[in-house]
């Protein structure tokens, strides 16, 4: 059986939703919001989760530094050998985890991603957690939070929530890794189709098709 | 990275930094209160021992059970190998029970490859030691070890360090392994040893040979004493112990000539006072106690590389290196 595709089934190509500009406000928001919930974020860790999650928490950890005058823990976690889905994919290699020196015994540990989405990173994060210390409380804290999810987790801090089709794909993009800040939402067809689409991006200082 | 480890030589470089590397990140788990990862949960992995062996058994026994895995320890002795099973039905019956990976220890020089060629086992086969001909996982926890003293860091290699080798090279499968993976890795290895414990076709090997140990002292990075096999010799090697313990033995005033920053290193079991003195042994240069805690690393790391992920039909597992990993902001774990 053959179908035909009409124009609006056509994939999207992907289109910004969050600029630079945004996304450096909202890390102060979220910055400002840890600092009031956690009453001065005195006993907080940061722990970033790879890849991106990594470079937002060493924003957060920047401004948290600016806003309390303080040096706030901060740490990666790698959560790769929690994952569930080991066996689908080859193994991948590892990333650095790093816990401050003080540990996450007693302390509000608050996990930092990019994109929250079905909650299984977040679930093997926990896990890793739960080997590596016990935390006070644990929090997270996300730039976009997109939906779908497929286990009871939710954000405390989310930069930005953004209703999606699963059909659709969202690539955050990092200056540290990605040469400038962005946060895009296209087709996962797009992506699939031409190929490299999303890697392939035109310059930041070109207007993205709409 | 193929299924199987059954030699250092199968290693590509990419290979073997991804072992090392993968081995860094793991060796924090040691300093943890809980040493455990989820990662082999539900995997069977057996040790199929036919030579006596307490160190790299107790190694990989500990490395398999920090990643979850289901042990089976089976050894020869008192097995039905006693009774005269070959090693194809004792494969054929590892397989009927479910094993996904065997690591095995045999004194025929050989065998690992043997079962990994054939198709009585789908699991991964590990080679901990056969004969005198190859002991991979030795090689990669000793590269892991020079890497950390003389070039630490990730993605790091070997290039340009002068490795030196003495003693036993005939019956060493230490020294095999050793001397593809360093070379691999970018090392210059040099075996010194008595002309009679120097294999045939020596010349074949990428490495050059010395006689004379003294000469070769001052220009040695890492310096790696092997033991003597007496228990491999059938004939006389050398005249006396204490005339090669004084041509080839390791003492206090020889470790004075190796540069400040070289290290001593020995696969173990040490003799004390032949291949090495007691003095030496106990020196903090020497890093016998730190390749047993790296063993445990780097076993990990190429069980989990073997055996974490999915395996596609040509028996392949590729891993995946970081700047490849695409899916992060999709968060589709």
């Amino acid at each position: 059986m053959t179908t035909v595709r009409d124009s609006s089934s056509a994939p999207r190509p992907p289109h910004q939703v969050l600029d630079a500009t945004d996304i450096a406000r909202v890390v102060t928001r979220i910055a400002h919001e840890i600092v009031e919930r956690a009453k001065g974020a005195e006993d907080v860790v940061l722990l970033g989760i790879h890849t991106r999650g990594v470079h937002l928490a060493r924003r957060l950890h920047a401004k948290l530094t600016q806003i309390t005058g303080r040096e706030i823990p901060l740490g990666t976690l790698d959560i790769t050998m929690y994952r569930d889905d080991l066996r689908l994919k080859p193994a991948r290699a590892l990333e650095h985890t790093e816990i401050p020196g003080g540990g996450i015994d007693g302390k509000l540990v608050i996990l930092v991603d990019d994109v929250l989405f079905s909650g299984r990173t977040i679930r093997a994060a926990l896990d890793a957690l739960s080997d590596i210390g016990r935390p006070r409380a644990v929090q997270l804290a996300v730039l976009v939070d997109r939906g779908h999810r497929e286990l009871p987790i939710r954000a405390d801090y989310v930069g930005k929530n953004l209703p999606t089709s699963l059909r659709e794909a969202v690539q955050v993009q990092l200056s540290d890794t990605d040469g400038r800040d962005a946060v895009l939402v296209g087709d996962r067809d797009y992506a699939a189709r031409s190929s490299q689409a999303l890697a392939a991006q035109p310059p930041a200082d070109q207007p993205l098709p709409e | 990275m193929k299924r199987h480890l059954v030699s250092a030589a199968d290693l590509t470089r990419d290979d073997a930094l991804l072992i090392l590397d993968t081995a860094e990140e793991l060796a924090q788990l040691s300093g943890r209160a809980v040493k455990k990862l989820p990662t082999l949960r539900g995997r069977t992995v057996v040790n199929l021992f036919f030579e006596d062996s307490t160190r790299t058994k107790t190694s990989f026994e500990v490395a398999e059970k920090r990643l979850s895995a289901d042990v089976i320890n089976f050894s020869a002795k008192g097995s039905s190998v006693s009774k005269g099973e070959s090693l194809k039905d004792t494969a054929l019956t590892l397989q009927a029970m479910g094993a996904d990976a065997v690591v095995i220890r045999h004194h025929a020089s050989g065998a690992p490859a043997r079962l990994a060629q054939s198709d009585w086992l789908h699991g991964s086969v590990i080679n901990a030691g056969d004969g005198t001909h190859e002991h991979p996982t030795q090689a990669l926890l000793d590269a892991f070890t020079m890497r950390r003293h003389l070039n630490a860091g990730a993605g790091k290699d070997l290039a340009g360090r002068r490795i030196t080798i003495v003693g036993d090279i005939l019956h060493s499968r230490v020294a095999r392994s050793n001397v593809h993976l360093l070379t691999t890795l970018g090392a210059q290895v040099t075996f010194v040893a008595p002309p009679t414990l120097v294999p045939i076709g020596i010349e074949n090997w990428p490495c050059e040979v010395s006689y004379d140990l003294e000469s070769v002292l001052p220009k040695t990075d890492a310096l790696m004493m092997l033991r003597v096999q007496r228990e491999r010799m059938n004939a006389a090697f050398f005249p006396t112990e204490r005339e090669y313990s004084r041509r080839y033995g390791l003492d206090g005033a020889r470790l004075a000539q190796l540069p400040e920053h070289a290290i001593v290193m020995h696969p173990g079991p040490m003799v004390r006072g032949m291949e090495i003195t007691a003095e030496v042994a106990d020196s903090p240069r020497c890093t016998v106690v730190e390749q047993v805690a790296n063993g445990v690393s780097v076993r990990m790391a190429v069980l989990y590389l073997l055996l974490g992920g999915a395996v596609f039909a040509d028996g392949a597992t590729e891993p995946a290196r970081p700047e490849a990993r695409t899916d992060s902001s999709e968060a589709a774990l």
